[in-house]
């Protein structure tokens, strides 16, 4: 029982309680440039979540052969190979999105979230609880892209996951377009909303005052 | 335990291991998809080309079978707009930079200095073999970087129907319009040609019933300019203008 509740813990608590971009402000940089459509966002969420879930497991298989002066190069190794084969896969199955997310799905190598996983976490636990964790903060940030993902499609577009929800406009309906919600910084005040929310409903995340 | 791992030989020896590992793996997963990606870069080139060709009611999803029943590559030297023979596995693009083909682009702010003296065309016939469209690959520099589309016209050299660009880098929601499907039916019918001279015009506020003239996206100044600029290029005399002169299809 006491299993299943640690279990329970690391898949779902990245979510709210220790959100990887909200609580521990992590993986920011891709998180303003790929959530300008959530169709982007969606493939980034899960191309992410399968790199830092397989990276923890790989990493935590062979954490006690990894010697620790050369530990982040092996840790990266792994993750650039992971990456690589996520990009590799996204341009055989799905190359318009593959074209849209271009260089950032190779940037997910130097996404601090998978590195700061497996040092903080695969390096010190278990396969199969790393491999948890590693889904678990990838929901984390997909659940912060997918939010913000959403708000920006919407109201700076229109649509969702292309599908016209507010007409626009430019082709003949009624909505104008938030010009400013379609550029990547927006993205730093959507998420500053968001972390704003959650420490809302979750005081204890508030940092003391110095 | 955590001393014996610290010396130099299992170092080493770790650290070999994993980089063989991975490599085994990436050069696995690059060397099984890359068929894969190879038919999804030529169905994605095909499916541009087919939307330029006016063909996307008739292909209904079948891109590549669309492609070779309709639609002919075809290889014109751009200084006498005549057809020709090239290797296989020509590439416009990469010709540019073989010394064979290259050719300087001077006088012009196109975005580019070097092209192929060679280019691809793409003939677009109907069911009769009769010439309905040709399909020009244009490119010329935006706000951000090149943009790559297909320019096609009608059989009688003269009459745009469609541009579509597949691939640029501007601004979303602002240059990336070029992409709005209602701003590329702007294009339909509009003509390119006034007494010989290249004529069309990509400006603010164009009539809609002016044949020269398609309307320039709002805020996005720099990519209109793009756009003017690469079919002032193309159309010209240093473009396929001798090509369209020429209507070397009809023979």
């Amino acid at each position: 029982m006491a299993e299943a509740k640690e279990m329970k813990k690391v898949l779902f608590g990245p979510i709210l309680d220790n959100n990887p971009i909200a609580l521990q402000i992590l993986g920011v940089c891709s998180a303003l440039a790929i959530t300008t459509k959530l169709e982007t966002a969606l493939v980034m969420s899960l191309a992410l979540t399968a790199v830092c879930a397989f990276s923890n497991l790989f990493i935590s298989i062979i954490r006690n052969h990894i010697p620790s002066s050369v530990r982040i190069i092996i840790q990266m190794t792994i993750i650039a190979s992971l990456v690589i084969v996520v990009d590799q896969i996204l341009k055989a199955y799905s190359y318009q999105v593959a074209k849209e997310l271009s260089v950032f799905v190779g940037l997910i190598i130097t996404n601090c979230i998978v590195m700061g996983r497996a040092e903080a976490y695969a390096m010190k636990s278990p396969p199969f609880m790393s491999f948890l964790d590693g889904i678990g903060n990838g929901l984390g940030y997909s659940f912060v892209l997918i939010v913000i993902g959403t708000i920006k499609e919407l109201f700076g577009f229109g649509t969702i996951l292309g599908f016209e929800i507010l007409p626009l406009v430019q082709n003949g309906g009624w909505y104008q377009g938030n010009g400013l919600l379609i550029l990547p910084f927006s993205s730093f005040i959507l998420i500053g909303g968001l972390i704003w929310f959650i420490r809302t409903i979750r005081p204890e995340q508030v940092e003391p005052k110095e | 335990m955590s001393a014996k791992k610290e010396t130099l030989g299992k170092t080493i020896g770790i650290v070999v291991a994993v980089c063989l590992a991975c490599s085994i793996v990436v050069s696995g997963a690059a060397v099984g998809l890359r068929e894969l990606q190879k038919t999804n870069a030529a169905i994605d080139k095909q499916s541009n080309i087919v939307e330029a060709a006016g063909l996307m009611d008739i292909a209904n999803g079948d891109i590549a079978g669309t492609f070779d029943k309709y639609v002919e590559e075809r290889f014109v030297d751009l200084s006498t707009g005549t057809y020709v023979d090239v290797p296989d596995g020509f590439d416009m693009y990469r010709a540019a930079k073989d010394p064979d083909y290259m050719v300087r682009v001077e006088g012009s702010n196109v975005g580019f200095l070097r092209r192929s003296s060679v280019a691809s065309v793409y003939v677009v016939k109907n069911d009769a073999g009769k010439v309905e469209r040709v399909v020009l690959p244009v490119h010329g520099s935006g706000l951000w970087d090149l943009m790559y589309g297909f320019l096609a016209i009608d059989a009688d050299g003269n009459t745009v129907r469609e541009l579509v660009y597949y691939q640029h880098k501007e601004t979303p929601g602002l240059g990336a319009e070029i992409l709005n499907p209602s701003w590329k039916a702007k294009w339909d019918g509009k003509k390119l040609f006034k007494d010989g001279e290249v004529a069309i015009q990509v400006k603010k506020n164009a009539n809609p019933d002016n044949e020269y003239a398609v309307d320039a996206l709002s805020g996005a100044t720099l990519t209109s300019n793009g756009v003017q600029n690469t079919l002032s290029y193309w159309v010209g005399e240093n473009g396929f203008g001798p090509y369209l002169k020429k209507q070397s299809w009809k023979s």
